[in-house]
């Protein structure tokens, strides 16, 4: 019981928003009826806030840093743009064009990194100005006009659905994707336990974890189950799924990611520890470029047009995702899958209100106040448990202020 | 009975766990200049902030009276009110403003909220000439050198009608002309019943102007001396300032030393923005296997400037020098070929330079050499854990485990993740800047345990500090620095406070060759 309420307190921050996404989610499944989570709602879900997803992941990246990129919705609508130009007009196949956009992405990326980490002129200025030079230059790119329909192949990425391998009137490969990512997540969980326990690191109790494992795997099942019985799982979802496997990965894993982390906590300690913060800076925001550049295909397969408005406010979409998400202004905090969680906090509202017919203006409004909401409720948290903290560390550091330690008992394992 | 503008008696100031002034007496006679010494941390800035109110009434204890009336400061302002006017040895001008707008900054000549730009001027240019700077008004601060500011500052301590003006290290950042003019500026001020207080560590200067001096030694007043009375000499403002016992505060030392290890020849070193300012000049030193060897010197004097350009040119603009190790010349262009190179760096600023604070001490511990946790740049999260805890045990940091946050740790034992995190990289040279600042006595010695361990298992250490007596009691030798350069250094065996501090305070003594 001690263990659970510690547990509870201290992940309130990580678990807070999880909470409330689930409160929102239950808020509109009873509000419209059942609407929401009906099958077909579901699959809508994930398509219509897709291109979000992605941009928010990288958004993440950039906001851990300690920087921001305003620039994202209109590097989705030059990408867009020039696409729709090579495919149409020039008549290059799908699997040209995709790569190449991409590359044109990381590129824009490299740009714009370029004067942020190496000339160290603010973020927020020199995507500022990639805002309005990528939204003029789509402009020149398509005159002013929208371009479309375009190919069935690349209209997939947006509004396809991944073929199932038998014929049955459920999705049998979603519900066996669904049990396979069940037992990964279970796995990994173990094993990490497993390490931690022969390690002798403190976890939670057997009781707790088993608690936890199985409300994983019910949320996952019924998740896959949803989609199956609809059409199955969407092309663009499978994408987004990759995504945060390999991101999470990145961020979590890898010294690439830590390095993320450290030049965003405190910039001068990372140099100092031999990080090549430049470097860093640089690439995440090729990365972010090359995401946005992958959104911008996936937004404009699924209006199956490239317009010159496209992307207008994503960037401010993403932005609020990864706040809401957790991540700190600044930089050092955050993490993948709380910028999704962001994300899906801002798509099942916008999905809800549209259900129960709230007009945009009310919509636009109570979103705000949810983001103000939920970054002053995290720095509230953040305050409190740094007040405890201040008094437990009184306590802790009474026995190191007295006599100086003798050599001998130096070895010994810190009573505390 | 003499005259004092300010008595200050029994002034004790405490912070937690520091007792930073005890018992404190500062007496000021009317229209002298007044110094008051002291090594860092002696107390002498606390004792201004406590004076002009920084620390307000309240937060310390004991009396300060103002022509004999006692005296409440609740803020600058109201120390200012009473004409006493404090100028750090950060310059708090705004660089971008006009010389006159900075002397009325706060204080302007204004009707309704509409300034008076007749009046600001008028004044500014009469207040110019009483410090006698002859720059225009209207020109931005930023094109006066550090000396034109310094009397910008003093013009704008005039504006308000200042009767005791307290100068933190006024000359530190001057060249000889520009601190001879201060100088005779606090003499020509004196003329016109301006008191002043003094902080220097320039004994030279403060023998020349002073009038009276009040030496601070770990937060007590020792003594106050009077220059007429012909018997104040350096010598003896040195003893007043350094003389306590070295008790047994440090551990033996143990092990060899062996044959050297780092050698470095003619390290100079430009100021990183101001073109052509020269903060290292010409240092050389050698470093034995096994060594503990001192850099002494005063703030200012280059030390760290010369650690964190040697460690990778993490400061400043590079001009020349060479490293050699084991007589192989070694090219380190950045921190990663610094550490590469079996270069260490523990600042002297953990929270700013040291720590990522929010993340938890296996990730502090880790992050300067995370290759030995990773395979194919995958860290492995189990053998970080194994690694950090264990080097949190070695290093006896007190903590619930290593997913603690650094931020909650006490300074202490930060300081002992930072030095854990540099021991991690398996350094051969490890430079420690202050590695005991700001550290309680019980800390204090389990740093020096670990670091008397590191040396005896056959490393190189390079250890910058501010406090003598850990100087003395820790080193094999002891380099001294004195405005960027190497002034001299002194073997275990011949090394004391006196001639350490001499070497640190004289103007400029030709550079002696090492033996």
């Amino acid at each position: 019981m001690i263990a659970l309420r510690r547990l509870m307190r201290e992940n309130a921050r990580q678990y807070g928003m999880l909470m409330a996404l689930v409160v929102i989610v239950v808020l509109f499944e009873i509000l419209t009826g059942g609407l929401l989570l009906r099958p077909l709602n579901v699959t809508n879900l994930i398509m219509q806030n897709s291109y979000v997803l992605i941009l928010a992941i990288g958004m993440m990246m950039v906001i851990i840093t300690g920087h921001i990129d305003l620039s994202v919705g209109s590097i989705v609508a030059f990408v867009g743009a020039t696409s729709a130009v090579m495919l149409t007009g020039w008549g290059l196949p799908t699997l040209v064009v995709v790569p190449l956009a991409l590359l044109m992405g990381a590129l824009i990326g490299a740009w714009q990194g370029f004067w942020i980490a190496y000339v160290r002129i603010p973020a927020f200025i020199v995507t500022l100005a990639g805002m309005l030079i990528f939204r003029g230059a789509t402009m020149i790119v398509l005159g002013g006009e929208s371009i479309g329909p375009l190919p069935d192949s690349l209209r997939a990425l947006g509004s396809g659905y991944v073929p199932d391998i038998v014929d049955a009137p459920v999705h049998v490969l979603t519900l066996v994707l669904g049990v396979a990512a069940a037992a990964v997540l279970v796995w990994t969980q173990s094993r990490s336990r497993a390490r931690s326990l022969r390690h002798g690191l403190g976890t939670s109790s057997a009781r707790v974890f088993a608690l936890k494992q199985a409300a994983l795997v019910a949320v996952v099942l019924t998740f896959a189950f949803v989609l199956a019985v609809h059409r199955g799982i969407p092309v663009v979802g499978l994408l987004l799924l990759a995504l945060i496997v390999v991101f999470s990965f990145v961020m979590n894993a890898t010294t690439m990611g830590r390095h993320v982390y450290a030049v965003g906590g405190n910039e001068k300690a990372a140099m100092l520890s031999g990080v090549k913060t430049k470097e860093t800076t640089f690439w995440v925001f090729v990365t972010m470029g090359a995401l946005s550049a992958l959104a911008g295909l996936v937004f404009m397969a699924r209006l199956n047009a490239a317009t010159p408005r496209a992307g207008t406010m994503f960037e401010l979409d993403a932005i609020a995702a990864a706040f809401i998400g957790g991540a700190s202004a600044a930089g050092g905090v955050g993490t993948v899958i709380g910028a999704v969680v962001g994300a899906l906090v801002m798509g099942v509202m916008n999905n809800g209100m549209s259900l129960i017919g709230l007009g945009v203006d009310w919509q636009q409004g109570i979103k705000g106040l949810v983001l103000l909401a939920a970054v002053a409720f995290d720095i509230y948290n953040k305050n409190r448990v740094g007040t405890r903290r201040r008094k437990n560390r009184a306590q802790h550091t009474a026995p190191d202020s007295g006599e100086p330690v003798p050599a001998q008992e130096k070895g010994r394992a810190p009573a505390m | 009975m003499t005259d004092h503008i300010l008595r200050m008696s029994a002034i004790t100031k405490e912070f937690p766990g520091v007792m930073a002034l005890a018992d404190v007496d500062l007496e000021v006679e009317r229209g002298e200049i007044h110094a008051l010494m002291g090594e860092n941390g002696a107390g002498k800035s606390t004792l201004m902030k406590v004076l002009s109110g920084v620390y307000p009434h309240g937060s310390y204890t004991g009396d300060i009276l103002v022509d004999d009336k006692v005296c409440a400061f609740d803020g600058i302002k109201d120390s200012e009110a009473a004409g006493i006017v404090i100028i750090h040895q950060e310059l708090a001008l705004i660089p971008q403003l006009s010389i006159a707008e900075n002397i009325f900054l706060g204080n302007e000549r204004a009707r309704r909220g509409v300034i008076d730009w007749g009046r600001t001027t008028g004044e500014a240019t009469e207040l110019l000439a009483r410090v006698g700077l002859d720059a225009d008004p209207s020109m931005p601060v930023a094109a006066l050198g550090v000396g034109g500011q310094q009397l910008v500052e003093i013009a704008k301590a005039l504006s308000k009608r200042v009767r005791l003006l307290i100068l933190d290290e006024p000359t530190s950042a001057l060249n000889a002309r520009d601190s001879d003019t201060l100088l005779a500026l606090l003499d020509g001020l004196r003329e016109h019943g301006i008191t002043s207080i003094l902080i220097s560590h320039k004994l030279e200067e403060i023998t020349r102007v002073a009038d009276s001096i009040t030496i601070l030694r770990d937060g007590r007043t020792i003594e106050t001396l009077r220059t007429d009375s012909g018997e104040v000499t350096e010598d003896r403002i040195i003893r007043g300032m350094v003389g306590r016992d070295l008790d047994h505060r440090f551990p033996e030392r143990e092990g060899d030393i062996g044959e050297v290890r780092f050698r470095v020849s003619g390290w100079t070193v430009d100021h990183p923005t101001q073109s052509g300012r020269r903060v290292v000049e010409d240092v050389g030193l050698e470093v034995r296997r096994g060594e503990i060897v001192g850099i002494a010197g005063l703030m200012g004097a280059g030390r760290t400037e010369f650690a964190m350009s040697l460690f990778g040119r993490s400061y400043g603009r590079y001009v020349s020098g060479r490293v050699h190790r084991d007589d192989q010349e070694l090219r380190i262009r950045d921190v990663g070929d610094a550490i590469a190179a079996g270069i260490a760096y523990v600042p002297e600023d953990r929270k700013e330079l040291g720590l990522i604070l929010d993340d938890d001490i296996r990730r502090n511990t880790t992050l300067a050499a995370l290759g030995k946790v990773s395979r194919r740049r995958v860290i492995d999260p189990g053998q970080e854990v194994v690694l950090a805890e264990e080097s949190r045990r070695r290093l006896g940091v007190k903590s619930r485990d290593v997913f603690q946050a650094a931020a909650d740790l006490s300074g202490g034992n930060q300081q002992k993740v930072v030095l854990g995190k540099w021991v991690f990289t398996d350094p051969e040279l490890l430079i420690l800047d202050e590695p005991t600042r700001g550290i309680d006595v019980g800390a204090k010695y389990e740093i020096y345990l670990i670091i008397r361990r590191l040396a005896a298992q056959g490393r190189s250490v390079l250890l910058i500090s501010s406090e003598l007596p850990e100087l003395l009691g820790m080193c094999d030798r002891i380099y001294v620095m004195n405005r960027g350069r190497i002034t001299g250094q002194l073997p275990r065996e011949s090394a004391a406070q006196e001639p350490l501090m001499r070497l640190m305070t004289t103007a400029s003594t030709p550079r002696r060759d090492a033996p």
